[in-house]
């Protein structure tokens, strides 16, 4: 009786008109034909996209510097953080010659997100030190195949000159918030 | 003039048969779609311009598909099935008036297969034939899931048949005649014989659903409580004549109703403006094909409107109510003729 909204059931007879049924699927067919000239609720998908909110939380980009070297420092904490245990990599020491393809002295050989794992929940963004991950606007494409899920670096890493925008992403108020943080080192600054 | 006869009747002859074909694949677009639009969604669209080719494809996967004959089953029977429901599903359309006939150079072509004067006793014994396509193959296929379909079908069959025979003595009462042609003929202008027969129609029209087993009365096949009913073990090209010759009963009772309610190839006031008979009857022909389509929609909107009945309420209706309500009708009727002298 919480919600006011219980109803009372009666058994009682059904009254004439009820009984003879026409009345109740005349009403029918007069609801199903409405839905006939509705607006539909389905749309043409590969052709048509749904509109999308900004901060859209969709497939991962793996971040790179001004100069085009990769941010991950393979810390691990992305994969700590993801309640779907959807990450895993494998750390790497950078070479001598390599700075500018790897931003920090030890780089991700190998990152792979399970995108069949993955809940889009966006605690690995909010994990990274580096600001390394990001999810993006984009939608995941699907696979027949499961393999075919799980993206690697060739699939997650951006490419330089052509970064994806995730300035929608970066609020001022995330902003603020990751000032408050404690290692400032997080910040974008330049590299030496 | 025989050899003429005979190579005319041919023509008509396949020339139905393909329509009938036709339709009945393209119901199953119309179907697919319809039930979209209902429930709020696109449908088909990806073969072709608006998914048209759909039927196409869904034919050659038919045909493509792997042929599976149960190893219990007994296999003549199983093949004789769905051979006799698409049998009996396309003789029905020979005794449809489609229009009056075309007169070229002093011959006259009727547009009907065939005018036989015991037009509506032929549907009735064809349909009446089609039960075994249904009976047979859930039978053969020995399985229980298809035995209770058949049984559900034969039975249900039987029960709604009495009904629409009563519904439509009283019509024959009225008309005074049994050919379907003629029938037609006397519902020119405004006299279609829903005006006079409307409990007559609400019963055959019923009874028609329940024939073509469309819902509300899908019960030898609802897939919720017996997978597929009858054809559960069917697979290949012999579900698709299963299911085609649903579409093709379909569409041929869309025809019967409207010929025998709705004026056939008639149209009130046509005449006013077209005099020329050839024009006419091939306005005629268009006119009951309005008709048709429409009744076809009718079918699905049906379908995707109203809730499967429970077996006991089927038969309920059907023996309790259906035919002593057609037994009254037939005493109205009958009222009707003696107080109106008609
Ligand atoms: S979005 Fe959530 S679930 Fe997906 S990888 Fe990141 S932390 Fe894991
Ligand atoms: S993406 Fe960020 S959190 Fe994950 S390993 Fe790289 S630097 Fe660490």
């Amino acid at each position: 009786m919480l919600t006011n909204r219980s109803k009372v059931v009666v058994n009682k007879q059904m009254s004439f008109m009820e009984r003879i049924y026409l009345p109740a699927v005349v009403g029918g067919l007069m609801t199903t034909i409405k839905h006939l000239f509705r607006k539909k609720t389905t749309i043409d998908y590969p052709k048509e996209k749904r509109e999308i909110s900004e901060n859209y939380r969709g497939q991962h980009i793996l971040k790179v510097d001004e100069n085009g070297a990769e941010r991950c420092t393979a810390c691990g904490l992305c994969a700590v953080s993801c309640p779907a245990e959807a990450i895993s990599m494998t750390a790497a020491e950078r070479k001598k010659g390599e700075e500018l393809k790897y931003r920090e002295e030890k780089y991700a050989a190998v990152y792979e997100i399970n995108m069949l794992r993955c809940i889009f929940c966006g605690l690995c963004e909010e994990a990274c030190p580096k600001e390394a991950i990001f999810l993006t606007d984009r939608l995941v494409p699907v696979s027949g195949e499961r393999d075919a899920m799980i993206y690697g670096k060739d699939k997650l890493t951006e490419k330089h000159y052509n970064e994806v925008d995730i300035s929608k992403r970066q609020t001022p108020a995330v902003l603020a918030f990751k000032q408050n943080k404690q290692y400032q080192h997080n910040q974008l600054k330049q590299t030496r | 003039m025989v050899s003429g006869y005979i190579i005319y009747k041919s023509i008509m002859v396949v020339v139905v048969f393909l329509i009938g074909l036709g339709i009945a694949a393209y119901s199953t677009y119309a179907e697919r779609k319809v039930a979209a639009f209902l429930q709020d969604r696109l449908g088909p669209n990806k073969a072709g311009p608006y998914g048209l080719l759909q039927p196409i494809a869904d034919g050659v996967k038919m045909f493509m598909k792997e042929e599976i004959i149960p190893d219990v089953s007994n296999k003549f029977l199983f093949i004789l099935g769905p051979c006799i429901a698409m049998l009996t599903a396309c003789m029905t359309g020979v005794v449809i008036p489609w229009s009056t006939p075309i007169t070229i150079n002093g011959v006259s072509y009727p547009l009907q297969i065939t005018d036989i004067n015991i037009g509506i006793l032929y549907v009735f014994g064809v349909v009446s034939i089609g039960v075994y396509g249904i009976m047979i193959g859930g039978w053969a296929s020995n399985n229980k899931f298809s035995l209770l379909g058949a049984l559900r079908a034969s039975a249900q069959m039987i029960s709604y048949e009495i009904a629409m025979g009563l519904s439509i003595i009283a019509l024959v009462m009225m008309t005074g005649t049994i050919s379907l042609q003629e029938i037609a003929a006397q519902q020119s202008g405004w006299h279609w014989n829903i005006i006079y027969q409307p409990l007559g129609f609400l019963i055959f029209i019923t009874c028609a659903f329940a024939e073509c087993n469309r819902t509300p009365f899908d019960l030898p096949e609802c897939e919720t409580e017996l997978v597929g009913g009858y054809h559960t073990e069917y697979s290949s090209m012999k579900l698709g004549f299963y299911l085609f010759a649903e579409y093709v009963n379909m569409f041929i009772s869309s025809a019967i109703i409207s010929t025998l309610y709705f004026g056939g190839y008639n149209m009130p006031l046509i005449g006013r403006f077209v005099t020329d008979p050839n024009m006419l009857s091939i306005l005629g022909v268009v006119f009951l094909f309005a008709k048709i389509f429409f009744f076809i929609f009718f079918f699905m909107w049906i379908r995707w409107t109203i809730p499967r009945f429970r077996y006991d309420q089927l038969m309920h209706l059907g023996w309790r109510i259906f035919i002593p309500l057609s037994i009254l009708n037939i005493l109205l009727t009958g009222a009707g003729i003696l107080f109106f002298n008609r």
